[in-house]
This record gives C-alpha cells, structure tokens and sequence, in this order.
C-alpha cells in the first residue's frame, strides 16, 4: 500500500457481507437507490445478482461463433489447398474435392479454434489477465475468493459522494466498509 | 466459530456416510479451507514421498524403455508380419478410452445439470489430461522413426506432399492433438477462480505470486462471472461432440480396414460406451483411495460412489451389447471369415483371454445391482480395477485374435508382448500415477466455487 501526503483519489467504496441473502438484498437496494457503476464480487456465481446487475447479455458466445466458423473454413481450406491446388494426386478415380473424407478434421479444427475463442475471448473481454489490481490492496477483500461477498460503488457514478454513499453503504448493514484508492 | 470448534467439526465431516452430496457440516468457508489446505499445508504427508519414491523408478523405467525403442526400434516389441498392431495400439485406445470419462463428468453431465459432478470433475480433468499425455506416446513411438513423427502434421516440405486426408489415421493426428489441447483448455478454465483462492490464501508470498500468475488476476467480479460461466457452459458443449469424435476417430483407424472382427459399423458407439466404461472404472479407482487418504468423505460422498457405480454398470451394459452384436454379426453375415473370426476368439489360441474379458466387463460388474455393493467402497475399487483390467483385455482381443488368425492359415502366428512392451506399458501407468500425485500437492482437487455453488442448494432442500 502506497500512502503518499496527499490524500488519494478514491476510485470506490467497496462493502463487505457475510451471506448470499445479504449482498444479493444490499445490491438490490443499491440498484434502486439511483447507482449504476457498481460492481459485486463473489466466490461463486449468483444469478441473482446478475439478473439485478443486468449481466445475462454478453458476446461472448458470438466470439466462440466467430472463432468456431474460422476454424470450420480453415480446415476445409487447408486440405482443399492440399488436394486440389497444391499436390493434385488421382487415388482410385476419386474427385479431388472429396469433402466428405474432410468432414472429420474440419470438425476438430472448428472445436479447437472455438476453444481458444472462449478462453481468450473471456479473458480479453474480462479485461483479463490483470495480476494486479486496486482492490487487492484491501486486507479484506482476500476473502472475496473465499467466503465473503463484496460490492463495491465506483466514484464515476453520478450519484457518487464520499460521505453520503459511505453512509448509504453502512446502512445496509455490512460487515465493514473500505475505501479502494485509485 | 472459534479455530477448535471448526477443526472438530472437519474431523466428523471426514467419517461422513450419510446421503448427501455434501456433508451438512460444510460451508462455503469450512469447504474453502478443507480443499486448499491440503494444497497450501506446509508439511507435506510423508505418504505423498512414499508414492513419488515409489512411483519415480516405474518413470525411469518409462524413460529407459523408450530410450532403447529410439535406439534399436521396435523390433524390441513382439510385433511382426501378421500381427503388425500389438501393445502400442491396445495401450493407445485403453488410455483415450481412460481419459474420455474426465471429459463426460465434465461436460456432459454439466450440460444434464448433473450438479454432482462438482467434487469430481477437477480430478476427472486432470486424468483425462495425463492420460492423453500416455496415450499419445504409444502412436509417435510406434511409427518407428520418432524423430520424424512431425510427418504426420500438415507442414510444407522439401518433398512438397502432404498427409493423405481421406486416412483415419491422419484423422486420429487431428483428434488426439485437439482432444488434448481443448481438455488443457477446459480444466485450465475451470481452475481459474479457484487459483485466485489459493492465491488470497497462500501465507508464503512466493507462493502466493506463482498462484497470481496462473489466476490472471481473477476477482470474481459478476461481471466477469456472466462471461466465465457462458464461455464455460458453451466449452462443454463443445466438448461433448469433440469426445464423441475421438473415440469414434480412433474406431474408425481399424473400421475402416477390411480385416474380419474390425470392419463393422458397430464400432463408433461400442468404442465410444467401452471408453466411458474404463474411465469411469478408473476415476473410482484413484477417488476411492485418494477420499480415504485426505478425509474428502464429506465432499466426495457414497452418494457419489453410488452415482458412479450406476453408471458403470449402465456403460457396461452398452458395452456387453456391443459384444453381442459382434457376435451376432459374424453369424448373420454368412461370411466364412467374419465367423471363423469369432469361433476362433471363443475357442483359438486367445480363448483364455476372450473369457477373462468376459468375465472382467460383463459378469463383474453385476454386482453393482445391489445397493449395498455400489454404497461400499471396497466392493467398488475392487470392481471398477477388474474393469480397467478389462477393458485392456478388451482391445487386446480386438486388436490381436483378428490379426494373428486374418484370411490365410499359412500367414497365421502367435503374437505375446516383450519384456519391453511391458515394460512401456507398466512405465505408462507409473508416469500417469506420478503425474496425479504431483496435480495432488500443488492444484486444489476438488473445484472450490464449484462446491460452493452446491452448498445453499443442499441447504435448502429440507429432506430430498
């Protein structure tokens, strides 16, 4: 942690809870209170609080698309090229263009190049890997991995005050409230 | 709860035999400390030495016998004209088949919503993806020139050819390679959150910083939980198709030849339902005894032995048609061949093997009708390593007694494995075992955020 003399710009307040039923009710309540740029962080997925956060909708199956069909033409191209263009060779009277034989290894390219989509394009999109980050500066958020639930209210929002959102945090009822430098 | 309250409360869990799939002692924090403590303890057991010690010269051995296969080739293996097929192949197809039941308890019984799955998938992963490792040695080491098995990938060459795509075999190259690389994938994936706990929990911060690397920098946002869990959800469907294909990949390497006993239509699924019978076999021959050692009793349950052993039992029966079929087929065929083949596996010179096989995958596992049986731990590791020996015996019978007795009497012989194809075979088994101790120590077995997940839902089912 880096005090320096100046007092840090915050970049949220984060708040600490101790069950599912308490952050999922605290998020609830923040949603309605006006905030918008929050964010939960939790040891396992809630769906609840996706639902309440909106996050049911992303891309990411898009991208698995996209890099599945690349897969599905790069297979088919690469023996194409081989066979027709590139080593034109007459087995048996066979059409060199015979794509059902090319069915198979089409098939593993499209699984492997759509596996690789769903893992890079999650993390990229997660803004991921970012080892460092600056909630790990607070002691307790270690647990968010474990078995506390925690939200968190970025100073972007527009309803965002220092003093009053800590006050509006508190009255939820955490386990405590801390503040996440920038 | 106070330190010592909790540590009483681990000791009960550990003797847990009730019907759950979670002790009702666990919570999300009881759960978290159980599974990464055996990780992150300093003290390493003296029992994990003793494995590693034991398990360390069954790998030099391994290195040994591939060292003089480079060296002298594969004549030190028994193979020759007819039987051209022998340890390398058998040895192949039972360690795909062993690694395939990983992919099925984690993907396909996570698109069914089977949410038991959760305290054995990591370790089904892990097996899935050591034995791919052992299996994709015997292929490279088989060609016989292994220093130029990089032929078999579609690289432009001085010679300007190319790998015949109309060939299962080069199918087969596809397959493995992508089975093996989107298994790493999916288990990597799976193990993301669960390295940012290792991560908050580890003491020493050398430890902690190797954690962080492999976490990525994983918080568990919800935001990043809605991506993780698509990208995840949608990695296991893709998972199943690409297992199915493997295995029918690897069936297709002998159905697509016209030797009597392996040119049959039957064999994609009877494959497919034999690989998922021996992994199966084999995840309860390494949980049962890996439960016992490290207390897991109160998260890998006897609901999930008894889960297992269902399964077991219904695979083996897929596979017990299988065989029927064969031989009804050879019979209904009317041909000479197809049925002398048959004839000859019941009552030829591998006879005692066709029987043991028998006995190994239909008849012992009929044990596992009765409750009692599939509730206890014993009877099913002693079963599940009768399968596995089967399951061997199994390809063994397919791959040799078609081979050795083919079409013409005056090429028939006798094929036995060399001390080197034993040894290789035996060398395989101790580096898969030494690879699972080592995932053992230093990666969580039992997936953490996957457990928790699991825990309200038990919580609040009053008595199912």
């Amino acid at each position: 942690m880096n005090h320096g003399p100046a007092r840090p710009e915050l970049r949220g307040l984060v708040a600490e809870f101790e069950n599912e039923e308490a952050i999922v009710e605290a998020t609830q309540k923040t949603v309605d209170a006006g905030y918008h740029h929050i964010e939960t962080y939790t040891p396992y997925p809630l769906d609840e609080l996706l639902d309440i956060q909106h996050l049911h909708k992303n891309k990411v199956a898009l991208v698995i698309l996209i890099g599945g069909l690349t897969g599905c033409a790069v297979g088919f191209f690469m023996q194409w090229f081989a066979s027709v263009i590139h080593y034109p060779i007459n087995v048996g009277g066979r059409p060199l263009n015979s794509w059902p034989a090319f069915i198979p290894v089409m098939f593993e390219c499209t699984v492997l190049f759509a596996s690789f989509a769903a893992l890079i394009g999650m993390m990229v999109m997660n803004k991921l890997p970012r080892p460092n980050h600056p909630l790990f500066d607070i002691e307790r958020f270690r647990h968010a991995t474990q078995d506390r639930f925690f939200l968190c209210i970025e100073a972007e929002d527009p309803y965002f005050e220092k003093d009053a959102t800590r006050q509006f945090l508190e009255e939820l009822n955490p386990h405590e409230v801390n503040e996440v430098e920038a | 709860m106070s330190q010592q309250e909790q540590a009483v409360d681990i000791e009960k869990v550990d003797k847990y035999t009730g019907d759950g799939f979670v002790a009702p002692e666990y919570d999300n924090t009881t759960v978290t400390q159980k599974i990464s403590n055996i990780v992150l303890r300093a003290d390493t057991p003296w029992g994990w030495y003793l494995a590693v010690a034991v398990l360390l010269p069954i790998v030099g051995m391994l290195g040994i016998s591939i060292t003089w296969l480079v060296l002298i080739g594969t004549g030190i293996w028994g193979l020759n004209v007819p039987v051209g097929w022998g340890f390398a192949i058998i040895n192949f197809v039972w360690w795909i088949g062993i690694g395939h039941a990983g992919t099925l308890i984690s993907a396909i019984l996570h698109l069914m919503r089977q949410d038991w799955r959760n305290s054995i998938n990591r370790f089904a992963e892990a097996m899935t993806i050591f034995a791919v490792m052992c299996a994709g040695m015997f292929p490279l080491l088989h060609v016989g020139r292994p220093w130029l098995a990089y032929w078999l990938l579609p690289l432009p060459n001085t010679m300007s050819l190319w790998p015949q795509w109309r060939s299962p075999l080069v199918w087969d190259v596809f397959a493995v390679s992508t089975y093996f690389t989107v298994s790493l994938i999916f288990w990597y994936m799976g193990m993301i959150p669960d390295l940012g706990t290792l991560r908050d929990r580890a003491k020493h911060p050398v430890v902690a910083r190797i954690y962080g690397i492999f976490a990525m920098g994983w918080r568990g946002a919800s935001s990043h939980w809605a991506r993780y869990e698509k990208a995840y959800l949608i990695l296991a469907g893709l998972s199943t198709p690409l297992v199915l294909s493997v295995h029918s990949i690897v069936s297709l390497d002998f159905a697509v030849s016209l030797i009597p006993g392996w040119h049959t239509t039957v064999f994609p699924p009877y494959f497919v339902a034999g690989a998922i019978y021996a992994g199966f076999a084999m995840v309860l021959t390494l949980t049962i005894p890996v439960r016992h050692w490290f207390g897991l009793q109160g998260l890998i349950t006897t609901r999930h032995l008894e889960n297992m052993g269902k399964v077991t039992l219904a695979t083996g029966f897929i596979v017990v048609y299988g065989y029927a079929m064969e031989a009804f087929i050879s019979w209904y065929s009317a041909s000479p061949y197809e049925g002398f083949m048959m004839w000859n596996r019941m009552t030829g010179q591998y006879a005692p093997v066709y029987w043991a096989l028998i006995f190994c995958n239909a008849v012992s596992i009929q044990i596992l009708w009765w409750k009692r049986a599939r509730r206890s731990p014993l009877v099913l590791f002693i079963v599940s390593l009768i399968v596995g020996v089967g399951m061997w015996l199994e390809r063994f019978v397919i791959v040799v007694t078609s081979l050795a007795n083919d079409y013409m009497p005056s090429s028939w012989d006798y094929y036995a494995g060399t001390i080197w194809d034993w040894s290789l075979y035996i060398g395989t088994i101790g580096f898969f075992l030494f690879m699972m101790c080592l995932f053992i120590r230093f990666l969580p077995m039992i997936p953490m955020s996957e457990m928790k997940m699991i825990i309200p839902k038990h919580r609040n089912k009053k008595d199912a």
